[in-house]
C-alpha cells in the first residue's frame, strides 16, 4: 500500500512538473519570439560559469589542506622518496596549469559576453604565440620525462647479487610466499606439480627446495636490498604494497621482479602515523575474479638484526609435509633429510 | 567551370530532385529501418546511443550503490537483478565485476564510439562538404545494421545464466579465457567477443564511407583547407578507427581461438580448478599488446569527433574564428599520429622490459603538447569573443574544462615511475572519465543541442538546457573530482568493497558523496530525454540559421529531403570561421558568400585572390 502511495505521489510531481514546463513554454510564445540572439540568461550563464569554476576551485584547495593527511599515502622505500617528490613535482606544475587555464576561462566567459554594441575581435592566428605555447610545454615535459627516466631506471635496475630474494605467488585469491631458505636460492618449480599441498608446484630433484620455507606473512629487513619474485599460477594478478610505492602484475607463465628497499621498519610506521595497529599490506591490484577485493598479505619490516633472528627460526616447508619425501629422488634423500632440518625416524 | 561539367553537374542535381521525389512514396521500412539517407542513419545511431546511455548509466548506479553504501539492502532490486542479489541483499560480488565491465564496454564502444562518431559522422560529413549523401548509401545501412546486431547481442549476453562478462572491458585473458576462473568468462564472454566482431566490422565500413566521402564529395570550392573543423576531426578519427580496429579484431580472434580451440596464444602454465591446464609458450602480454594497440587509439576515436564538435560549437558562438585554424588541424593530426605509438603506457607494471617502459613514457608525454595547443586555442578563441552562452556552448566550455582537468592527470599517469603507484587506482579512473568519458559526453551532448534544428528541425527547449547543464557539469566534477584523493591513497579499481585492508578502510563518507552526485548527474539527464523527445514533437519550429553559423547544413531547407539541397549544391568560396570579420554588416559570413558579394569586408589576400581571378 505505501510504495502505490509513494509511486503515485512520484507520478503526481511528475505530472505537475510537466504542467508547468507546458504552461512556461506558452507562455514564452504567446509573448512572442525574441528577434535578439541573446536574452537574460546570457548574463546569468556567465555568472554561473564564475561561480561554479571558483567555488569547485576553492573546495578543491580547501579539501587538499584540510584532509591531506587522509589521502596521501606515507613512503616507506627508498625509492618510494624519490617517487612521491616526483608526484608532487608534477603536481605542482598541473596544479598550476589548472588553476590559470581555469581562471581565464571564467575571466573570459564573464568579461567578453555577447553585447550588440560589440564585435567579436576577428583575431584567426598568431604564428609566434603558437610557437610560445608549444615550445613551453614541451620543454616543461622535457624536464619531467628526464627525472622521470631517472628515477624509474634506479628502480627497475637489476637487484644487486646479494638481495634478500622472496617469491610471491598469486593465485585465486591469496598470495603465497616462499623462502630461499639457508642456500639463499629458491627452488625450481614445474606448474604440473601443483596439487593441493605443494601449491608452489616444487620439484624436489633440485636440491635448493629442501630448505625452502613457507611463513603466513611476509617479513623483509629494513635498509637491505629485497627483491619479489613475483609469479602467478592461475589468472594475472598485480601485488601492490602502496606505501612502498611498489607495483608489478604476476603473469602466469612469465615470472616478474621488483627490487626495493625499506626503510622504515613496522614499529618506525607506527610511531609516524600514530596508529598502533599500523601494518604495511599487499593488495592485488589487477582484476582477477570474485574475490580480487580480498587477496592481501601482510608484510612486517623489521631491523635486520631481528629479520635474521626470525629467519633462522623457521622450519622448511619440506619438515611441515613430510609425505613429499617421497618425490625427492633416492640418490638426494640423504641431502634432503639434512637441508630440510628432518628429524631422524 | 567547363561546360561538361556544368553540364553533368546538372544532371546529377537533377537526379538528386528525382530521388527526392522517389523519397516522399518511400515506405515506412524504407524511410524509417533499412533507409539509405544519412541523416535517418544518423538518427537511428543517435537514438541506439541514446538507450545504451541509459543503460549504462543504470549499471554505474548499481555498483555506485554497492560502493557508496557497502551496508545498504539491496533486496528491492531483487525483481530487476534476480539472482545477483544474494538471500541477504548484498550484490553478488561476481556480479558486480559484470556490472564494472559491462558499464565500460557499453560507455566506450557503444555510447561514445558508435552514438558520437555514428551520429555526428553520419549527419554532418555530408551536409558540411556539402554532398547528397554518403559515398555509399547502402554501406552506410550495413553499418548501423551490424552495430544494431552487434548491439542485439550485447544486450542478450547481459541475460545469460551465467551473467555477462566480467573480466574488465579490458577483457585480459587468462581471466576472459578461463570459464573456470570467473563466471562472466563463460557464454556471456562468448557473446562480448561475438559482439564486438559485428562492432569492429560495422566501425569498418562506417570509417571506409566516411573517408572516401570526405576525399571524393566535396562540393565546388571546398578544399580540404575550407573544411569545416569538425569534418577534419571525423575524417581523423575514421583513419584512426581503420588503422587500430583490425588489430582488436586479431586479438579477439586469437583469444576465441584459445577459449574453444585449445590453442595457447595467451596461456601459459596455468593450474586452476584442481587441475593443470595443457597450455604452454604462450603469452598474457601479447594480448594487452594487441588490444591496447587498439585500446589507447580509441581514446582518440572518442575523443576527437568531441573536440571537432566543439571547436565548431565555441566558434560559432564566440562569433569569432577559431584561434590557429591550421594549428588545430596539425595538433589533431599529431595527436592521431602519436596514439599509435603510446599504447604501452597502460602497461607499465605488466611485468613488460622496463626500457620499453621508457620509450613509451617519452612518446606518452610528446602527446600532451598538441593537446596542450589545442587547449591554448580554444581559451584564445574565446579571449575577446562576443559570447553567447547556448546550451551547446556550455557544454562546449565544460568539455574544455574536463579536458584540460582529466589531460593534466594525464601527465602523472603517463610518467611511467609516478604511474607504479598510480596504476589501476580510483586516480586512473578519475583520471579517464573526466578526459575520455565526460568530455566526449559533453561533446556529444553539445552537438545534440547544437544540430538538434537540423535533426528534426525544431529547437530544443533552451532553460532545460540549462539546467541539464548546470546539474551535470557540477555532477560530474563531485562525482570524479572526489576520485583523485582516493586514488592517491592508493585505492585499488574494480573492488567490491574496501573493508579487507587497514590501507583502504577510510573515504567511506566521500565514497557516499560520490555515489549521491552521481545518482543526482544520471537522474538529471532525464530531463535531457525528456526535453529531446518532447522538442522533437512539440518543440519551437526552428529558423533556418538558428545559431547565425556560417557553415553549408545551415543553407539546406529546414527539414532537407533525401539529397539535402533541393536546387544545386552551393559553392564554397572561403573558409568556415568568417565570424566578426571587420568591415561586414552582420558578424558572419557563410561559407557559400561568394568574395565578390564580401568587397568590404575582404582581407588583402583576398582581394589579390579576386583581382587574379578575375584577370
Amino acid at each position: 500500500m505505501m510504495k502505490l502511495v509513494i509511486a503515485a505521489g512520484g507520478i503526481m510531481i511528475l505530472v505537475a512538473l510537466f504542467l508547468i514546463f507546458r504552461i512556461y513554454t506558452l507562455a514564452s510564445a504567446a509573448k512572442g519570439k525574441n528577434k535578439k540572439p541573446v536574452d537574460s540568461s546570457n548574463k546569468w550563464n556567465a555568472a554561473l560559469i564564475v561561480l561554479s569554476i571558483g567555488g569547485m576551485l576553492v573546495a578543491a584547495a580547501w579539501y587538499s589542506v584540510k584532509y591531506f593527511d587522509d589521502y596521501t599515502v606515507p613512503v616507506a622505500s627508498e625509492h618510494g622518496t624519490e617517487v612521491s617528490r616526483l608526484f608532487w613535482w608534477t603536481m605542482a606544475v598541473t596544479g598550476i596549469v589548472f588553476i590559470v587555464t581555469h581562471i581565464l576561462l571564467f575571466v573570459f566567459s564573464a568579461r567578453y559576453q555577447y553585447s550588440e554594441k560589440r564585435k567579436a575581435r576577428f583575431y584567426p592566428d598568431n604564428g609566434w604565440l603558437e610557437m610560445v605555447w608549444t615550445v613551453i610545454p614541451a620543454l616543461v615535459l622535457t624536464g619531467l620525462v628526464i627525472s622521470g627516466l631517472k628515477t624509474w631506471n634506479t628502480m627497475t635496475a637489476k637487484s644487486p647479487s646479494d638481495a634478500e630474494n622472496i617469491e610471491i605467488m598469486g593465485y585465486q585469491f591469496a598470495w603465497k610466499v616462499r623462502y630461499p631458505g639457508s642456500d639463499g636460492v629458491i627452488g625450481k618449480y614445474d606448474y604440473r606439480l601443483i596439487d593441493a599441498t605443494n601449491v608452489f608446484g616444487m620439484d624436489f630433484s633440485d636440491q635448493a627446495n629442501f630448505d625452502d620455507f613457507s611463513p603466513r606473512e611476509i617479513h623483509i629487513p629494513k635498509g637491505k636490498h629485497v627483491q619479489f619474485k613475483i609469479r602467478s599460477r592461475d589468472v594475472i594478478h598485480s601485488v601492490f604494497a602502496p606505501h612502498f610505492r611498489l607495483k608489478m602484475d604476476a603473469v602466469p607463465g612469465m615470472p616478474t621482479r621488483f627490487g626495493f628497499v625499506a626503510n622504515k621498519t613496522t614499529e618506525e610506521m607506527r610511531q609516524e602515523t600514530g596508529n598502533p595497529d599500523f601494518d604495511y599490506e599487499i593488495a592485488c591490484t589487477e582484476v582477477c575474479g570474485r574475490g580480487h577485493f580480498s587477496m592481501k598479505i601482510k608484510v612486517i619490516v623489521e631491523e635486520p638484526e631481528v629479520y635474521e633472528k626470525w629467519k633462522a627460526g623457521q622450519k622448511s616447508w619440506l619438515s611441515k609435509n613430510q609425505d613429499y619425501i617421497v618425490k625427492v629422488p633416492k640418490k638426494l634423500k640423504e641431502a634432503a633429510v639434512i637441508k630440510a632440518g628432518l628429524e631422524e625416524d | 567551370m567547363a561546360p561538361e561539367a556544368q553540364a553533368t553537374l546538372h544532371e546529377a542535381d537533377a537526379h538528386g530532385r528525382d530521388h527526392e521525389h522517389e523519397h516522399h512514396e518511400d515506405s515506412f521500412i524504407r524511410k524509417y529501418i533499412f533507409c539509405t539517407d544519412h541523416k535517418m542513419i544518423a538518427k537511428q545511431f543517435l537514438i541506439t546511443g541514446i538507450f545504451w546511455a541509459v543503460i549504462g548509466g543504470a549499471l554505474s548506479l548499481i555498483f555506485r550503490l554497492q560502493l557508496g553504501f557497502p551496508e545498504m539492502d539491496l533486496a528491492w532490486l531483487q525483481p530487476v537483478l534476480g539472482k545477483w542479489i544474494t538471500a541477504q541483499g548484498k550484490l553478488d560480488p561476481e556480479f558486480y565485476l559484470a556490472l564494472v565491465t559491462m558499464h565500460g564496454t557499453i560507455m566506450v564502444f557503444f555510447v561514445l564510439t558508435a552514438g558520437l562518431s555514428g551520429t555526428f559522422s553520419n549527419l554532418l560529413i555530408p551536409l558540411q562538404i556539402g554532398a547528397r549523401d554518403m559515398a555509399s548509401g547502402f554501406m552506410n545501412m550495413l553499418s548501423y545494421w551490424l552495430f544494431f546486431v552487434s548491439s542485439v547481442i550485447m544486450f542478450g549476453s547481459m541475460f545469460v545464466e551465467a551473467g555477462p562478462a566480467g573480466g574488465g572491458w579490458v577483457i585480459y585473458p587468462p581471466l576472459s579465457a578461463l570459464p573456470q576462473a570467473i563466471k562472466g568468462s563463460g557464454l556471456g564472454m562468448t557473446l562480448w567477443l561475438v559482439s564486438m566482431v559485428f562492432f569492429i566490422a560495422s566501425s569498418l565500413i562506417g570509417s571506409i564511407n566516411y573517408i572516401s566521402t570526405v576525399i571524393n564529395m566535396r562540393t565546388r570550392g571546398m578544399k580540404f583547407s575550407r573544411l569545416p573543423l569538425t569534418i577534419w576531426a571525423f575524417f581523423l578519427t575514421a583513419i584512426v578507427g581503420i588503422l587500430s580496429f583490425p588489430v582488436l579484431f586479431a586479438a579477439a580472434l586469437l583469444l576465441v581461438f584459445d577459449r574453444s580451440f585449445g590453442t595457447s596464444f595467451y596461456l601459459s602454465e596455468i593450474y586452476i580448478g584442481g587441475e593443470a591446464l595443457p597450455n604452454v609458450g604462450g603469452s598474457p602480454l601479447l594480448f594487452q599488446h594487441l588490444f591496447w594497440f587498439l585500446g589507447h587509439p580509441e581514446v582518440y576515436i572518442v575523443l576527437l569527433p568531441a573536440l571537432g564538435i566543439t571547436s565548431e560549437i565555441i566558434a560559432t558562438n564566440a562569433r569569432k574564428p577559431i584561434f590557429g585554424y591550421k594549428a588545430m588541424i596539425g595538433s589533431m593530426m599529431g595527436i592521431a599520429f602519436l596514439s599509435f605509438v603510446v599504447w604501452a603506457h597502460h602497461m607499465f607494471v605488466s611485468g613488460m622490459n622496463p626500457f620499453l617502459g621508457s620509450i613509451f613514457m617519452l612518446l606518452t608525454l610528446i602527446i600532451a603538447v598538441p593537446s596542450a595547443v589545442k587547449v591554448f586555442n580554444y581559451l584564445t578563441t574565446l579571449w575577446r569573443g562576443n559570447l553567447v552562452f547556448t546550451p551547446a556552448m556550455l557544454f562546449s566550455i565544460g568539455l574544455l574544462s574536463f579536458f584540460i582537468s582529466g589531460g593534466l592527470t594525464g601527465i602523472f599517469l603517463g610518467n611511467s615511475a609516478i604511474d607504479v603507484q598510480l596504476h589501476d587506482t580510483y586516480f586512473v579512473v578519475a583520471h579517464f572519465h573526466l578526459v575520455m568519458g565526460s568530455a566526449a559526453f559533453f561533446g556529444m551532448v553539445a552537438g545534440v543541442y547544437h544540430w538538434f534544428p537540423k535533426l528534426y528541425g525544431r529547437m530544443m527547449d533552451k532553460k532545460l538546457g540549462y539546467l541539464h547543464f548546470w546539474i551535470t557539469f557540477i555532477g560530474a566534477y563531485m562525482v570524479f573530482f572526489p576520485m583523485h584523493y582516493i586514488g592517491i591513497a592508493g585505492f585499488p579499481r574494480r573492488y567490491y568493497s574496501f573493508t579487507n585492508f587497514d590501507a583502504f578502510s577510510s573515504f567511506a563518507d566521500l565514497n557516499s558523496f560520490v555515489s549521491v552526485a552521481a545518482v543526482a548527474t544520471v537522474g538529471v539527464q532525464f530531463i535531457f530525454l525528456f526535453n529531446f523527445f518532447y522538442s522533437m514533437y512539440r518543440g519551437r519550429r526552428a529558423p533556418k540559421n538558428p545559431w547565425r553559423s556560417n557553415t553549408l547544413e545551415w543553407t539546406t531547407p529546414v527539414n532537407p529531403g533525401h539529397g539535402n539541397w533541393e536546387g544545386e549544391i552551393p559553392a564554397v568560396h572561403r573558409w568556415p570561421y568568417d565570424y566578426s570579420k571587420p568591415g561586414a554588416s552582420e558578424d558572419f559570413i557563410p561559407q557559400n558568400v561568394p568574395l565578390s558579394e564580401t568587397p568590404e569586408s575582404n582581407l588583402p589576400h583576398e582581394k589579390k585572390a579576386l583581382e587574379s581571378k578575375k584577370k
